[in-house]
């Protein structure tokens, strides 16, 4: 991947870092003059690296100093500088990505510079991919902007190789036989692809990747990882070391909900057979025990105990059984995890080592989280079984690092090809898993493997978002019949509706489909005209941007596969198509 | 979100949006106050000059706009009536306020100069960070320092050719240092803030704008106040018309509550790196005043180190891992992570809802958006409900004197005389009267039928309780 050392920002045009010999332009934006920009930026690039971490400080907090890097060392490809267009690259350029490249070859309208913050009006006549590229490249100094002034077909029909560089191309108002073509070269060559539209009020988007995987998805409510229905060795001893009915009063009321669970629910287990309190009848009672264990005054009144308090209400999460969530069970299941060859992607690697672990020293369980919510204790109390849980956690990780290492010898790979940082992320984060995978366009779009089920489905309430996502595949279909878009102009309005109607009824007649569209859409969609608001578009620009962030860092979860964005209702849906 | 769902919320709004509208156009003659008040504004803007000036518009500049405006459609709002003359009233007439010109201001005075309107005035206090600029896109490292507002006005101004947007970062001023008249001139205002308080402030100043005649409230006095507010991936976009639907006040429990911990956790029982960093801020700075009489500055990277160390020192005397400078910065300031995509999406959406109320072009949000990308991408659209009780005059939120004031100032009227009962602000005043919040009414000299005055930040209302002893 190529990476911005910024001496190259300063060399014109004719870049080596893209293909050769090809007929089209690439350049780079910014001064003609060559030599201020070496000092300026040599100046700004030693600030820059200063106040970096002050400049991203609140994303920094998101997605860490390595999503960061993952991030600037990514290219971005945008084709098309419509508002969307820009929109989505704005809020990728001022993160800081390494380098966007914008493909386009049609010349700025009055039209286009009415609706986009990144166009002006004495760009006019001008190329957009250029006139756009020097406006947002002015954004962020530390982003490298290059434009490529040509379609997207032309590069298609010479190199289509010219894709393949880019960390994720984002496709941007693309008639459908455009989408499709590049669609297909993206998927065969494993480069994520985003497509956007905004139409009148209607947002669409549509990720195809082939297979994403993300190890720190940063779920919002996780469940802890305690393991109080079955403790390891080391927590038992230390479960043992505590004595709750010979303690001091100020001990006894700093003794962390965990350990008072603990120490409780081995005397139900003593009490009932080994079996746990498993409906509401038996957590209540289990309440109760627990209860009951509160120090009380001389006179028989309870005292005010809010570590037994917080134990009474933490019984349903400490009681959840530990076990391997469904989903990571899946992709120990997995094709990818079976077979580990020298090809085989480190997660897959690291994922295949956990599930050995699992069969093996793990007992059935995931390696130890090792973090534990605050809770109610003094220092001495909470940090010590803290340190259980954290050095159980990293015996799991050795004993995952082993494993690891096992593989890759076994494929003829450095065993340390793998760190061990990258193990320990892995391990802690091994019940939050996910890994996305899109169909491909070409098989939502042919007849034989159209989602079929999913859109008659959605359209059982006729005003479901498909319907738009329907519209819009109408509205494709009448651009290839028409060469050019329904309702465009005002005296059009009313003679394209009908029109629209026969490509809608086409549409359906062509998968098959035994849905009913209500004529209001059609009349709707025609009175959008392909105007492409400023609103919608940059609401579909800040939503593609964080997916594109997501593809890009390998953090959080992205969409699959397609969105839909309804500026009139302000809802959204996401489908399976 | 299922289509029944929507189905509901579109028949409820068109219930009170009917009586809303906002364009002169379309006003029926019941409304001939507010017709009355944007004529007013009207003849005041051709005064002020310039603002009727088309000559910066070029070909094709408002297509996609206009399309909006002047076609009829299946799904507008009952009272829209295609015409020209709507983009003339956004271009000259319709008078927005935005307040805030941050992560999501910046966005909104872009959104809403591309939208067609040209008459913003924009309030923010504060002045650039380096640490704005990951997301506020109007701002570069030379504006470091200098007022919010200005910057970003003038900005749009520049690549906008027509826009007007007004900034009021002189003397840094609050919204609370603006009076009703100041409020009265704007057709909707938008809120991108990140306190609450202000907000409270804001929906209080609005509240306090409407006029009732016979107890039915005025449509005309109605200002509508569109809100959004993000964290990290997560946003919300709201639509509220005071007096009609729910306000900040009604649905203050939709907010996170703020996390503090407990002063004897910080002071003897530490845990987390959190609790030594409050140690060292609460505790150890004003006692060893490490920098003389200054309070700390969460902006001075002095001051932070100095947490930062004591932190570390905490840390290290209990064996508590992960104090980092970044997270002690985090902690002092409050720091909330911020990213540019949801502010677009959420300035995005609130924008997309002042062009529906200013045209009537579609029925606006009913009421409340969330947001939501870190899984997917999830928005979820609901009617918050009004909470209210009604007194002899009329309608009140519940929230308005029943609870959740911040720091309340009490004062009442003995012997002729204005008393302070209780005011926490001021700290000599604080001292003074610290003893009177353990007397009884009686030792007070409270009798029935007394009226107190209850003043606080979250409102610019002072709400008067008259005391009714019952036994």
């Amino acid at each position: 991947m190529y990476k911005n050392n910024g001496e190259n920002l300063c060399r014109k045009c004719e870049s080596e870092f893209f293909t050769p010999a090809s007929f089209w332009r690439i350049c780079f934006s910014g001064s003609q003059d060559a030599s201020t920009d070496v000092n300026h930026l040599k100046e700004t690039m030693a600030a820059t690296k200063a106040s970096k971490e002050q400049k991203y400080d609140r994303q920094l907090r998101l997605w860490g100093d390595h999503g960061q890097e993952t991030l600037e060392n990514a290219h971005v490809c945008l084709i098309n500088a419509t508002a969307t267009g820009t929109e989505i690259l704005k809020n990728l350029v001022l993160p800081g990505i390494g380098a966007f490249t914008i493909v386009d070859g049609h010349t700025v309208s009055g039209e286009d510079v009415g609706n986009n913050f990144f166009l002006s009006n004495n760009s006019i006549g001008k190329n957009r991919a250029q006139a756009a590229t020097e406006l947002l490249q002015e954004l962020n100094s530390d982003v490298s902007g290059n434009f490529v002034e040509e379609s997207p077909d032309k590069l298609l029909d010479n190199d289509p190789e010219f894709f393949h560089r880019f960390t994720i191309v984002i496709g941007v108002q693309l008639p459908e036989s455009t989408c499709l073509r590049l669609g297909s070269v993206l998927w065969s060559a494993s480069v994520p692809f985003l497509v956007c539209k905004t139409y009148g009020l209607i947002g669409y988007m549509r990720l195809a990747v082939q297979e994403h995987t993300v190890i720190e998805s940063h779920p919002d409510n996780a469940l802890e990882d305690l393991r109080l229905d079955q403790p390891f060795g080391e927590f038992k001893n230390h479960i043992q070391s505590y004595d709750l009915d010979s303690m001091d009063k100020k001990d006894h009321s700093h003794t962390p909900w965990i350990i008072i669970v603990a120490k409780y629910l081995e005397k139900w287990l003593s009490e009932h057979n080994g079996q746990p309190p498993k409906n509401y009848k038996d957590k209540e009672a289990f309440r109760q025990l627990i209860r009951e264990g509160i120090l009380k005054n001389e006179n028989g009144v309870p005292e005010d105990e809010e570590n037994f308090e917080e134990a009474i209400k933490n019984v349903n999460t400490a009681l959840n059984p530990t076990k391997v969530p469904s989903a990571v069970e899946d992709l120990f299941n997995s094709e990818q995890c079976k077979n580990i060859t020298s090809q085989t992607p480190d997660f897959w690697v690291m994922l295949r080592a956990v599930k050995e672990f699992v069969h093996n020293e793990g007992n059935g369980s995931l390696p130890v989280r090792g973090t534990i919510p605050d809770m109610i204790a003094d220092s001495q109390k909470f940090i010590n079984l803290q340190n259980v849980y954290r050095e159980k956690a990293m015996q799991d990780a050795v004993a995952v690092l082993k494993h690891v290492e096992c593989l890759l010898q076994s494929v003829g790979k450095p065993p340390e090809s793998i760190s061990e940082k990258d193990i320990k992320l892995f391990c802690k984060n091994a019940s939050f898993l996910r890994v996305v995978r899109c169909r491909s366009l070409t098989e939502e779009y042919s007849v034989d493997s159209v989602n079929k089920d999913e859109i008659t489905s959605c359209m059982d309430s006729p005003d479901s978002e498909m319907v738009f996502y329907l519209m819009l595949r109408a509205v494709d279909r009448f651009y290839q019949q028409h060469s050019r878009y329904p309702g465009v102009y005002n005296y059009q309005v009313e003679e394209d509706i009908s029109k629209l109607k026969l490509c809608v009824n086409g549409l359906l007649q062509e998968y098959s489909l035994n849905v009913n569209i209500k004529d209001d859409y059609i009349h709707e969609f025609c009175r959008y005209g392909a105007a492409e608001p400023h609103t919608v578009a940059a609401f579909l620009g800040g939503s593609a941007a964080q997916e594109a962030i997501k593809i890009i860092s390998h953090q959080f979860v992205p969409f699959s596969n397609t969105f839909i964005y309804n500026a009139m209702s302000q809802t959204s849906a996401t489908l399976q198509l | 979100m299922d289509g029944k769902y929507n189905f509901t919320i579109l028949k409820s709004t068109q219930f009170f949006i009917n009586t809303t509208c906002l364009n002169p156009i379309f006003l029926s003659s019941s409304r001939e106050k507010k017709r009355r008040r944007i004529e007013d504004l009207t003849e005041k803007m051709a005064v002020d000059g310039g603002h009727r000036d088309s000559g910066c518009d070029w070909d094709g500049r408002w297509n996609h706009v206009r399309k909006f405006l002047e076609r009829p459609g299946p799904f507008t709002h009952p009272d829209f009536e295609p015409s020209t003359e709507s983009l003339q009233f956004l271009l000259e007439t319709c008078k927005i306020l935005v307040i805030g010109a941050g992560g999501l201001g910046c966005e909104l005075l872009k959104n809403l100069a591309l939208s067609g309107f040209r008459l913003i005035h924009v309030v923010d206090m504060d002045t650039i960070d380096v640490s704005n600029l990951n997301r506020q896109f109007l701002f570069r490292p030379k504006d470091v320092g200098r007022p919010k507002a200005e910057v970003a006005a003038d900005f749009i101004n520049s690549r906008i050719p027509g826009c007007k947007v007004v900034p009021y970062p002189f003397h840094f001023k609050k919204i609370q240092d603006f009076d009703e008249s100041f409020y009265r001139q704007f057709h909707i205002i938008v809120c991108g803030l990140d306190s609450i308080i202000a907000r409270r402030w804001m929906n209080g100043m609005l509240i306090s704008l409407l006029s009732y005649e016979d107890g039915v409230l005025d449509p005309s006095s109605i200002i509508p106040l569109i809100d959004g507010g993000t964290e990290g991936f997560k946003g919300n976009a709201r639509v509220i018309l005071p007096g009609m639907t729910a306000c900040i006040d009604c649905t203050l429990e939709l907010y996170p509550p703020q996390i503090n911990f407990p002063m004897c956790t910080i002071a003897s029982m530490p845990r987390l790196p959190e609790h030594c960093i409050e140690y060292a801020r609460i505790l150890q700075w004003p006692k060893e005043k490490p920098f003389g009489d200054t309070s700390l500055d969460g902006d001075n990277p002095e001051h932070i180190q100095w947490v930062f160390d004591r932190a570390q020192e905490r840390a290290a005397e209990f064996n508590i891992t992960g104090v980092t400078y970044r997270l002690t910065q985090g902690v002092v300031k409050r720091i909330i992570p911020a990213v540019a995509s949801t502010n677009a999406v959420i300035a995005a959406a609130c924008a997309t809802e002042v062009f529906k109320i200013a045209t009537s072009a579609y029925i606006p949000l009913n009421n409340y958006l969330v947001f939501n990308d870190v899984d997917g991408l999830y928005t979820y659209t609901f009617e918050a409900e009004r909470k209210r009780i009604t007194l002899p005059d009329r309608e009140y939120c519940v929230y308005m004197f029943s609870r959740q004031m911040k720091s309340p100032a009490i004062t009442t009227t003995l012997e002729g005389k204005n008393k302070t009962l209780y005011l926490q602000s001021v700290k000599s005043i604080e001292e003074r009267t610290r003893p009177n919040l353990c007397k009884t009414l009686k030792e007070l000299g409270l009798s029935d039928g007394q009226e107190l005055a209850v003043a606080d930040v979250t409102t610019p209302q002072t709400v008067l309780f008259k005391l009714n002893f019952t036994a």
